[in-house]
């Protein structure tokens, strides 16, 4: 009879889980229920996602999602981020574990369609590119024919060398590993010569080496790897939320609001920068927010310019340019459409 | 006068046999449905999310490269074909680890019951440290512990016969065989049926006559010198790849990548350290009597050991060493921290991720090590019926 009464609640059990669960239009009810926005973030990223000595998250990918948490909660610490390998992060996000996944994620059309999954902008434009020791003597990516290659696994960076070194008719050997510190350990420990990944991503693994001088990053760009935040398809209005958000992040360096005078331009007659600060229309109440919602997240987290000088700009370790990521009327790409 | 009672067939339902039937049946059915229903929301949920689902994407090209591989691949072969890849270099490394930690240690269970103070302690020592180990950490440090301490390909160790090795790997030539090599593989074949014949007829006659043949002196010989003679007499058919320095890398011969040499030390020298245990056990669990008989029948120390005491210890060893067998074979999985290309990582990794196709890769992944598992007790539970105390 034992047996029996297993297989009745085994049968129960059946019942409870055969309840459908769609994400339709309820992440954003879910969130505010929390009080808090999942990020899924790196696993350890300087610029991007990287927790400091204390525990606290910072970075460009990590501003998207406090951004986000001060669009819908108003207060840009109501975050909680977990850190994911690359191989983990869809799968989170599909199972619903996280809200946002803001973990330099390539947008690839097989991603967008046949993961279940949305990209909701490109926070960041990047290219493949190699880092090299310079005792190698390699001035240029087409004299590596033969040389082992580290790559962290589950990226488009896998195939993007392989499409290039066959294209080139060159040999390599991948050495491939989990996460981007053990991919870092395997180049310096000499397991081998090249270490490929997108650009943003070598200066910041370059900072990790124990002499970050004795390696170079190669001219040549391979790829476009434009990288974003990425939400749940089937929820739109979450969707419209975090894709809002970063827009409004570059609408606001566009027309000049910051975080330091945000509480003025609230005064301020332009019937845009009004608009966005939510003294007048009602962009809030379309996407489901308070009024207010863009004039928190720039007060909070700033304008897009603002986030990018702070975590990967020139005068941080990475120093990287704007380039492509700056706003298209400063001979970038970065364009977002308008706030009416 | 009493009648014996006629045999009354109780009433169906209170029938054990008939019951117990009937509820199993329910509780297999139940089961069973219970796993459909799990089976179909999952597929229905995954539908109703635009997740894609299916075998289909087995067939796509992969377009990613693996480091090592046995069989031919390139980026232009399909996912399905980096699943067999990652199941072969699991198989291998599986394989190689269980025939060293079984003989390494088979040595270790015999010297930690050695007489000699020194070697037993020995033993006890290496026993001791590596099975309080855990095996991911052991896997790290021959990776990057070694790893680091070897050279750079340019500034490569030399060995005799035109090996190398540096921090890509070990190098060594490989033969490749030219016209005329397959003379010297049939003698090789007819020279080893030929010594087994020989061992059976010497065994017979000893058994029958008491009369030995040093057959094993005889057979060794045979097996070495024949097909070395017709070698020689071909005019030696093979010609050696050497490894050699192009480049950055050696190209050329055969490269054992750093990655399976550290896991497999790593997995063989945890394991042995279990199996040495076992080994242990197994002789102690053999009364000492049976020492002092043999000892009286006029036996040497060695041949006690070899005919008496392992033949009877077998008995206790093999069921705790299957399991041992399925450990270090699980325990490979752990390559994926190192980035040996087993099917952890090769097709839970890297495959997983390019397609998203998590449940049924998963799924996959899972049934390749039950399967292996299970194989793997089939035999060792068909040689545990072989040596298993026979009631005659």
């Amino acid at each position: 009879m034992m047996r029996f009464a297993a297989a009745l609640v085994a049968g129960a059990a059946t019942v409870a889980l055969s309840t459908s669960a769609a994400f339709a239009a309820e992440t954003l009810d879910a969130v505010k229920e929390r009080g808090e926005v999942v990020c899924g973030v790196s696993t350890g990223l300087p610029g991007f996602s990287n927790p400091d000595e204390s525990g606290q998250w910072s970075g460009i990918d990590v501003d998207v999602c406090r951004a986000v948490g001060a669009a819908v909660l108003g207060d840009a610490d109501k975050v909680k981020f977990v850190p994911l390998t690359a191989k983990e992060r869809f799968t989170a996000l599909q199972s619903g574990e996280i809200d946002i996944l803001s973990r330099n994620t390539t947008w690839t059309l097989t991603r967008d369609s046949s993961l279940g999954l949305n990209f909701a902008g490109v926070n960041y434009y990047d290219g493949q590119g190699f880092l090299v020791k310079k005792d190698l003597g390699v001035s240029s990516a087409t004299e590596l024919d033969g040389a082992s290659v580290c790559i962290q696994a589950g990226t488009t960076t896998e195939l993007n060398l392989a499409d290039y070194f066959r294209f080139k008719g060159m040999e390599y050997s991948p050495v491939v590993f989990d996460t981007s510190d053990q991919t870092v350990q395997g180049f310096s420990a000499g397991r081998c010569d090249v270490l490929t990944s997108d650009q943003s991503q070598l200066y910041a693994l370059r900072t990790k080496l124990d002499d970050p001088d004795s390696a170079m990053v190669l001219p040549e760009v391979i790829s476009k790897e434009p990288l974003g935040p990425v939400v749940r398809q089937g929820d739109d209005q979450w969707f419209n939320i975090v894709k809002w958000t970063l827009f409004a992040q570059l609408n606001a360096e566009e027309l000049g609001v910051t975080m330091d005078n945000v509480e003025d331009m609230k005064s301020s007659d332009n019937p845009s920068i009004k608009r966005l600060i939510g003294t007048d229309g009602d962009m809030g109440e379309k996407l489901g927010l308070a009024a207010d919602w863009a004039a928190n997240v720039v007060a909070q987290v700033g304008n897009y310019g603002e986030m990018f000088e702070r975590n990967v700009g020139m005068d941080t370790p990475l120093q990287i340019a704007r380039g492509l990521n700056a706003l298209w009327t400063a001979g970038g790409i970065q364009y977002a459409p308008p706030i009416r | 006068m009493a009648e014996p009672a006629a045999p009354r067939t109780p009433a169906p339902w209170n029938n054990p046999r008939i019951r117990a039937l009937v509820f199993q049946g329910l509780a297999l059915v139940l089961v069973l449905w219970f796993f459909w229903t799990i089976f179909q929301n999952t597929l229905t949920n995954m539908e109703s999310r635009g997740i894609t689902t299916g075998f289909g994407f087995l067939d796509n090209t992969a377009g990613f490269g693996i480091l090592f591989s046995l069989i031919p691949y390139d980026e232009a072969d399909t996912y399905g074909r980096t699943f067999i890849v990652g199941i072969l270099n699991t198989l291998l490394v599986s394989g190689l680890g269980i025939v060293f930690a079984t003989v390494i240690g088979f040595v270790l269970g015999v010297a930690r019951l050695s007489n000699n103070w020194l070697i037993a302690k020995i033993a006890l020592v290496y026993i001791e440290i590596t099975r309080n180990i855990p095996p991911l950490l052991m896997i790290f440090f021959w990776y990057f512990a070694v790893l680091r301490t070897l050279p750079s390909p340019r500034g490569s160790l030399e060995f005799p016969g035109a090996m190398f090795l540096n921090n890509r790997g070990l190098y060594i030539p490989w033969p490749h065989p030219e016209p005329g090599f397959w003379v010297v593989g049939v003698t090789l074949i007819a020279v080893l049926v030929g010594a087994a014949l020989l061992l059976r007829w010497s065994k017979k006659r000893q058994d029958e006559t008491g009369v030995r043949f040093p057959a094993w002196p005889v057979s060794v010989l045979l097996v070495i010198g024949l097909p070395t003679l017709v070698f020689l007499l071909m005019g030696s058919p093979v010609t050696l790849d050497r490894p050699e320095l192009k480049g950055f890398n050696f190209r050329g011969g055969v490269q054992l990548i750093p990655e399976l040499i550290s896991l497999w030390l790593a997995l063989t020298i945890y394991t042995a350290a279990f199996i040495g245990e076992i080994v242990r056990s197994g002789i102690e669990s053999v009364s000492h009597g049976q020492t002092e008989a043999s000892q009286a029948l006029g036996l040497s120390r060695g041949k006690t050991l070899r005919l008496i005491i392992i033949p009877q210890a077998m008995r206790v060893i093999i069921p705790p060493l299957t399991s041992e067998y399925l450990n270090l074979t699980k325990n490979s999985s752990l390559a994926t921290a190192i980035g040996y290309p087993d099917l952890v990582a090769v097709f839970m990794g890297t495959t997983l991720n390019q397609t998203g196709q998590a449940v049924e890769i998963v799924a996959m992944t899972m049934a390749v090590y039950l399967s292996i598992s299970l194989i793997i007790s089939l035999l060792m539970n068909l040689y545990n019926r072989a040596v298993a105390l026979k009631e005659r």
